[in-house]
């Protein structure tokens, strides 16, 4: 009887052991990412350094899918910049180029009207109810690099979560059951 | 150690890292660019002060460049427009997008095009008459991967006429 309780007990401790070791690995890869994100942000200066291309209003030049790198300066924004901005009331922010900038004299504000290369006609339509120009608070950043499809992952976890839950699942299911 | 699995996974984990290690070096290849270009203004069509008081004005514009130089391997499009630019009271700069096309291939790169402006350009206010502005060709190179840049060249010489017609 106190053999059997020993070996019970030793099993026990090996799983809980296994478990927590394997508990902290996760975390610690799920930080280091959050950290990398944090500091892709200070450096860019931008609150999201890496956007997602979502519709084919820049085509050719953006595709559905694309990657764009974002940087923010204090540089003043000029005509033929491409940059993302919010729209008031809009969650999704929109990329598209710059086509007419009036800059004041003494604040240096600035009134910014954009257009994406493959629209007919600028963004007035998207712009908030009787919004005719947007100012620098609503740009995000420019963009200054890119990279082509790597967005497609993104853009499949968003538009079909059964494919996110499917993933986070196997991963799981691997990381439980990996001996090393 | 030694499984089929471990080893694809790190073989594959560093073929994407050297992926990336070069769609990354490829942003810092320069060729020799020269290109050039020109713009005449053929013709005012009209120039009117519109009902809610900004100035407006239609040009006609010949435009010649040749930005065949600015094309490598890694040239997916260049994207150019011209921007009249010019300064007035109230704003110290003014940059109108007055035409844009999209040359996605070298050959089409050398080109001579006479068109009415694309983009309206209106004043914020009626401060263009008789007003000296530049006409600049920007263009923007978009690579197939990596780091975009963008330049311009600057004509300067060009003015509106003192009264509305």
């Amino acid at each position: 009887m106190g053999y059997i309780g020993e070996t019970i007990d030793s099993i026990k401790s090996i799983q809980i052991r296994q478990l927590l070791t394997q508990a902290i690995s996760l975390g610690m890869i799920v930080t280091s990412a959050l950290i990398i994100w944090k500091a892709l942000m200070c450096v860019t200066g931008s609150e999201s350094p890496v956007v997602v291309v979502l519709s084919g209003s820049m085509e050719p030049g953006f595709k559905r899918g694309d990657i764009l790198f974002l940087h923010m300066s204090k540089d003043p924004i000029r005509a033929g910049e491409i940059v993302v901005f919010n729209v008031d009331g809009r969650d999704i922010p929109i990329v598209h180029r710059v086509i007419k900038v009036h800059e004041r004299e003494n604040t240096g504000e600035v009134d910014v009207l954009t257009k994406g290369d493959n629209n007919y006609g600028d963004d007035r339509l998207l712009y908030a109810e009787g919004q005719q120009w947007l100012h620098r608070h609503h740009i995000m950043g420019r963009a200054v690099g890119f990279l082509p499809y790597v967005g497609w992952v993104t853009i499949i976890m968003t538009e079909k979560p059964i494919i996110k839950y499917i993933l986070i699942g196997a991963l799981g299911l691997l990381v439980i059951t990996s001996k090393d | 150690m030694h499984s089929f699995g471990y080893r694809a996974n790190s073989l594959l984990t560093f073929a994407v890292t050297i992926l990336a290690f070069m769609c990354a070096i490829v942003s810092f290849s320069f060729s020799n660019q020269t290109p050039s270009a020109q713009i005449q203004i053929l013709n005012i069509n009209w120039f009117q002060k519109q009902p809610h008081g900004n100035d407006e004005v239609s040009l006609t514009l010949n435009i010649t460049a040749d930005l065949q130089s600015l094309f490598t391997w890694n040239t997916k499009q260049v994207f150019a427009f011209v921007a009249a630019e010019y300064k007035t009271s109230k704003n110290s700069l003014n940059q109108v997008s007055l035409w844009d096309a999209i040359i996605p291939e070298k050959e089409h790169a050398k080109f001579w095009i006479q068109i009415s402006n694309k983009y309206r350009f209106i004043d914020q206010g009626y401060n263009l008459r008789r007003k000296d502005f530049n006409l600049t060709l920007h263009w923007h190179v978009m690579p197939k991967t990596g780091k975009m840049f963008a330049d311009k060249i600057v004509m300067s010489g060009y003015s509106l006429p003192d009264a509305y017609r």
